[in-house]
């Protein structure tokens, strides 16, 4: 759904009009995307530090009661669980730099469902599965959703595209979250091909053994495969109405007329135009894709940041919920910002003038 | 598209009463848009708003369902008696369907408004004076674009405990999910800007506030109605996604609700597909509906996906005919 109403040009359209010469314009571009960045940073950053303050109640003494209940709070604990959630006594400024004077020392405070594991620890290890886990299905997804729209746009109306299409459509309606029920229903439960839970198994050793990285596989393939399913619809449709655009270009057309053969007409004339706002819309979809995979790691309980997120939702972990907002926020940012800059480098028109 | 087109007819009804009714169906197929795949979207979002309307009661009053009696039919199958089978308590699972539309769909409709106002407001301001406003609130739209929004809406839903009820969660999907629509008013208002009718009123010496009310507002009108029906959608699916992950408020009943429940009570292990089934055919049935109309309004506004299918089919036609021909 996302992916088809796309203009071309990505977040950051709202950039200016200064003309220059070649490198001197992409790299101004990118500067000015480095700030635009930088500034959302420091938007998600403002956001963790007011959305505690505005909620009803003091979330603070809310923490701080509930790790008391489990064992006596340290005073340094309580001087970071105030800085990070608030301290009424003192003016907003001043909690405002406590609280960045905090993140800088990557102190997020104490977990209170993994007490008393510190909240950064807490993250550190969840971060790598989602990141590989939401890497390699949005770049799975992206490269066979793209390809097959490829075919379905390059002769649109045919039997491949008329149940292409709907099929793309129908696939990107369904959330992420039913999507993995009914995969645990499907390939786990009524056909146990796959195991409904974990990210591994239990029983083996973490490690760099052959059989560790199997149980992994065997384990992140239905999260994947969920993952896949949810969002390979929209980068179809998206590829797919750029390329009816492309086919009936005129240079197109040229490249038929001189009798290229169909795949180099297709693929180094139209998709490669087609391509790019493909690309833009990579940087605004990650956001949804993250956001998706939350919802299938809470329900496969895989061990990445998604069931963190859930559990320390659940469990009213304030703390680790906070920072694992940050740590998404600032996570999709720089995809976001790769994805840009891959942008900028690809558009033959920020040579020129944008 | 709807608004602008069907304002002709407002007149006429108002001077013939009795053909009213019939006037106005008229108007409203002269209204929806020319496109079968928009047609058949709007269509089915109409069912669900139908049974939303209307089910309710239908389903309590006439069938003498209850969504939340404790019946001792624990877990049965689908039955005359319970269409879609009941839940592990005992509770009708039709029942339950047909009440959460109405929840979900009113939530919905709550933060789809509230986000649509927003969208409104910023991209017609932005686009409408440009300059530094605009390059602000540009900025603003553009973080609230790129920030994954469903964290976003988990944290502040988790503060928030359900407190307040379901609203309070459409409040904060509402003011989290302004930021394609806004993007998308602000090129509106700014191809509108130089139009002669708004150039005109500025030099009669109208005010901004007036010029952005009434000469720009009403044509933003099909802009307007197209993102309304999206982030409909979208924030419902945002809810279900929320309550699935048992944020919601636990005494309503609603699609992520009774997703919620199945998945506490293990529905899936124990093969009661009748209970988690259902609603997750409903969310997404409503959700492939949006995005049939979004298929057809790319289809109205770029001419080309529509022009290329019909010259294929053409072309099919014409050497399926001429093929013939031949072999004749």
């Amino acid at each position: 759904m996302t992916a088809t109403t796309l203009a071309p040009g990505g977040p950051v359209q709202a950039a200016g009009k200064a003309a220059g010469r070649r490198g001197g314009r992409r790299s101004r571009i990118l500067l000015r995307r480095i700030g635009f960045y930088l500034g959302t940073a420091a938007v998600a950053i403002t956001l963790n530090f007011v959305i505690p303050r505005l909620m009803p109640g003091d979330p603070a003494s809310v923490i701080l009661t509930k790790m008391g209940q489990k064992e006596q709070i340290s005073p340094a604990t309580e001087a970071s669980i105030r800085a990070l959630f608030g301290m009424p006594d003192t003016s907003l400024w001043q909690q405002y730099l406590d609280y960045l004077g905090q993140l800088a020392h990557l102190d997020f405070g104490t977990s209170i469902t993994y007490f008393p594991t510190p909240v950064s620890t807490v993250i550190s290890q969840g971060l790598p599965w989602t990141l590989g886990l939401v890497t390699l299905t949005t770049v799975l997804a992206f490269l066979l959703g793209t390809g097959l729209g490829i075919l379905a746009g390059s002769r649109p109306g045919s039997r491949f595209d008329s149940v292409m299409a709907p099929l793309a459509t129908f696939l990107g309606s369904m959330p992420y979250f039913w999507v993995a029920t009914m995969m645990l229903l499907l390939l786990s439960v009524s056909v146990p091909v796959f195991p409904s839970q974990n990210g591994y198994d239990l029983a083996l050793e973490p490690g760099l053994t052959p059989e560790f990285i199997g149980s992994v596989i065997t384990y992140g393939t239905l999260p994947a495969i969920t993952i896949i399913v949810s969002s390979v619809g929209g980068w179809l449709l998206g590829m797919r109405n750029m390329m009816i655009t492309t086919v009936a270009e005129d240079y197109v057309s040229l490249a038929e007329a001189k009798g290229l053969s169909r795949w180099r007409v297709l693929l180094s004339y139209a998709a490669r135009n087609a391509m790019l706002p493909q690309v833009a819309s990579l940087a605004i979809s990650i956001g949804s894709v993250v956001g998706g995979s939350l919802l299938a790691e809470a329900v496969f309980q895989y061990p990445g940041v998604g069931f963190l997120f859930y559990q320390a939702v659940i469990n009213l972990d304030y703390p680790l919920m906070q920072a694992l907002f940050l740590a998404i926020s600032l996570s999709v940012l720089c995809a976001n910002f790769i994805a840009d800059s891959v942008y900028v480098f690809l558009d033959p028109r920020t040579r020129e003038d944008a | 598209m709807t608004a602008v087109q069907s304002v002709p007819t407002v007149p006429e009804s108002r001077t013939a009463k009795g053909g009213r009714g019939a006037r106005i169906l008229k108007g409203l197929r002269r209204a929806l848009p020319a496109n079968t795949k928009a047609r058949v979207g709007l269509g089915i979002i109409a069912a669900y708003v139908l049974v939303a309307a209307v089910g309710p009661w239908v389903v309590q009053s006439l069938m003498g369902l209850s969504p939340t009696d404790l019946t001792p039919d624990v877990l049965q199958p689908p039955s005359l008696a319970h269409p879609l089978g009941t839940t592990q308590d005992g509770s009708d699972v039709f029942a339950q369907l047909v009440v959460g539309t109405r929840t979900s769909l009113l939530v919905g409709a709550v933060a789809a408004i509230i986000s649509t106002v927003l969208s409104v407001a910023i991209g017609l301001i932005g686009g409408y004076y440009g300059g530094t406003v605009d390059s602000v609130l540009g900025a603003i739209t553009n973080a609230f674009l790129v920030l994954p929004g469903l964290p976003l809406v988990i944290v502040l839903a988790g503060y928030l405990q359900g407190r307040g009820g379901p609203y309070t969660v459409a409040l904060v999907i509402g003011l989290t999910g302004w930021a394609w629509g806004a993007r998308s008013k602000r090129v509106q208002t700014l191809s509108l800007r130089s139009r002669d009718f708004v150039l005109n009123a500025r030099l009669l010496g109208e005010s901004n506030r007036r010029i952005m009310a009434v000469e720009v507002l009403p044509n933003l009108l099909p802009v307007i109605s197209a993102t309304l029906m999206m982030s409909l959608v979208t924030s419902i699916l945002a809810v279900s996604g929320l309550e699935f992950l048992g944020i919601g408020d636990i005494n309503t009943t609603s699609w992520g609700q009774m997703l919620y429940l199945a998945q506490q009570r293990q529905a899936l292990m124990s093969g009661a597909w009748w209970w988690f089934v259902p609603p997750g055919v409903a969310i997404t049935v409503l959700g492939a509906a949006a995005g049939l109309v979004n298929f057809g309004i790319d289809e109205l506004t770029n001419p080309r996906l529509r022009g290329a299918r019909k010259q294929t089919r053409r072309a099919a036609e014409k050497s399926r005919t001429a093929g013939k021909a031949a072999q004749s």
